[in-house]
């Protein structure tokens, strides 16, 4: 894009400035669009797994209900708590809010659609899904009430556990594909087995850390069955308890916005991004971005199938899946993935 | 341009939440501006080229470091008046650290000017070998040159926390935890016995 704004006649930097604005517009704006259809969606999942209608009132089959919810907060007034410390109960859902976008900066939506293609896109993610815990801790302890305290201290733990072994399982994947940028990765998966299938998730190495890595978005993200952090029946709403109107929204968005990505993860380091399923000639017809939203659209069904579905974990539940389970198989899988790579790709 | 403004931009906040961080009375707060103030020495580091090194800070300081800080003090209670009368005692201890950090500054970028050390490039920047990315350099030079100081400072770290557990730890008798393993092989059957007991004799379990 900087090189169009260059031949219009910009000098290089503006150019460049001016496109990285327009790119995070096309990418902010229509997540923001996502999120709103995907709440709908979610709503709608769950319904129809309970037997039930869901939003079916505002517009055609309810489609608009997202956008009265978001009219509905938007009107409503903002309530401060009067204990409460100001600053940072303002700036905690802008935080969140703020995280949740920053990340989709490296997701590659088709060849050559990134918005900046940098050599360590994946350290990059991991960096961005770390900070996600200073939104839900400055909530809880800004709002200075107990329920959100103890959602904040379960939200702190249970996201450092997770963490820990999201990263042994993109060691595993960066360790296959050869590098961190994400471009790369999905290049990487080209064809991956049999010359066939462009997916890691099939390779008998990599599934167990697809399988884990989906459980572990679950819980980085605070999905039903790890919604601890706003268990209703033992923490009323958890960390946003005290939160009304846009601020209550912004956590809403975020949320949402995580889950996305979560699942544009999912499909980008494990099921072959923006590439066709298939490696088959015809299959390319289909623009690369067409494949990408497919994907990521599978795995929010599973998302919210599992929502719907699995009853939520006891918090020691929660500890002991993170500790004692994912992490010694994590780590148990990158010495067998770099064992394996040694003997076969890289002779000693 | 762009590179000079963003310089400026993170130096001046950098420097700015680093002294916000030691004068701020709330602790919480002092984490939080202890928080932007490594965010932003993490933008420096992308000015310079070293992708890699910013990343890492972002992930293990402001990531893991930062958040066990942020859970401790939140959880602290902590008297502000109690604070504020050790710090005329414990003022000459600081003053005299600072001027060490000082001299030790002063030296080494003396040393550094005098171009006495060879460190990086000249113009500062910290760029990798050409055609290598910065992971791709450092991989190098850990896994090839430096292989056993880095293994040596793993066996170290490995210890260190081995040690931390093995004092923390203790055996604990009153609680009952979950056997996850022994729950799942219940089977109904070894679960329920039914009895028919004569009148006056009662079961024993």
């Amino acid at each position: 894009m900087t090189e169009t704004f260059v031949s219009w006649g910009m000098s290089y930097e503006w150019a460049w400035a001016v496109a990285t604005i327009c790119g995070i517009l096309l990418i902010a704006l229509p997540l923001m669009l996502a999120v709103a259809m995907i709440i709908y969606a979610d709503r709608k999942i769950w319904a129809a797994m309970a037997l039930r209608r869901g939003p079916n009132v505002v517009g055609p089959f309810g489609l608009l209900q997202s956008f009265a919810d978001g009219l509905k907060v938007f009107l409503q007034e903002t309530i401060i708590p009067s204990a409460a410390n100001k600053g940072i109960f303002l700036i905690a859902p802008i935080v969140t809010f703020t995280v949740a976008l920053m990340a989709w900066a490296v997701i590659p939506f088709n060849s050559g659609a990134i918005l900046s293609d940098i050599n360590v896109g994946l350290l990059y993610v991991l960096a961005i899904s770390s900070l996600g815990v200073y939104g839900t801790v400055m909530a809880g302890w800004a709002s200075n009430s107990k329920y959100p305290f103890f959602s904040a201290m379960r939200a702190s733990a249970q996201m450092i556990s997770y963490e820990v072994s999201i990263g042994f399982i993109l060691i595993c994947v960066v360790l296959w594909a050869g590098t961190f940028n994400m471009n790369g990765i999905v290049l990487a998966q080209k064809g991956h087995i049999f010359g066939f299938i462009n997916a890691f998730a099939f390779n008998p190495l990599l599934f167990p850390m697809f399988v884990m890595f989906l459980i572990s978005g679950m819980a980085e993200t605070q999905r039903a069955p790890f919604d601890l952090t706003e268990a209703e029946s033992e923490l009323v709403a958890g960390y946003q308890t005290e939160y009304s109107s846009m601020s209550f929204a912004l956590y809403w968005l975020g949320e949402y916005a995580n889950v996305l990505l979560m699942c544009a993860l999912n499909t980008t380091l494990f099921f072959g991004g923006w590439l066709p399923p298939f490696e088959i000639g015809f299959l390319y017809w289909v623009p690369g971005i067409i494949w990408f939203l497919l994907k990521t659209f599978f795995f929010f069904f599973v998302f919210s199938w599992v929502k719907a579905t699995v009853p939520r974990y006891r918090y020691d539940q929660l500890m002991r899946l993170g500790w004692k389970v994912f992490l010694p198989v994590s780590l148990g899988f990158v010495v067998l993935v770099s064992g394996y790579l040694m003997l076969t790709r890289y002779t000693v | 341009m762009i590179q000079t403004f963003a310089f400026y931009l993170f130096a001046v906040l950098t420097i700015a939440s680093g002294a916000i961080t030691i004068m701020a009375r709330n602790p919480v707060h002092s984490v939080l501006w202890l928080i932007l103030a490594f965010f932003n020495a993490a933008g420096l580091m992308i000015l310079v080229g070293a992708e890699f090194i910013a990343m890492l800070l972002v992930i293990v300081y402001v990531g893991a470091v930062a958040v066990l800080f942020l859970f401790v003090v939140m959880m602290l209670d902590i008297d502000f008046t109690e604070l504020r009368a050790g710090f005329v005692k414990n003022f000459p201890l600081g003053m005299a650290l600072a001027l060490v950090l000082l001299a030790e500054l002063v030296l080494g970028i003396g040393a550094y000017r005098a171009g006495a050390l060879e460190l990086g490039t000249p113009d500062g920047s910290a760029m990798a070998p050409v055609g290598e990315s910065n992971i791709e350099a450092i991989g190098a030079l850990m896994y090839g040159r430096y292989l056993f100081l880095f293994e040596a400072a793993g066996i170290i770290l490995l210890v260190a926390m081995i040690g931390a557990i093995v004092l923390t730890h203790r055996q604990r008798t009153d609680v009952r935890g979950q056997n996850i393993s022994k729950q799942v092989s219940r089977r109904p059957d070894e679960a329920t016995v039914n009895v028919k007991p004569e009148v006056g004799q009662g079961v024993t379990l």
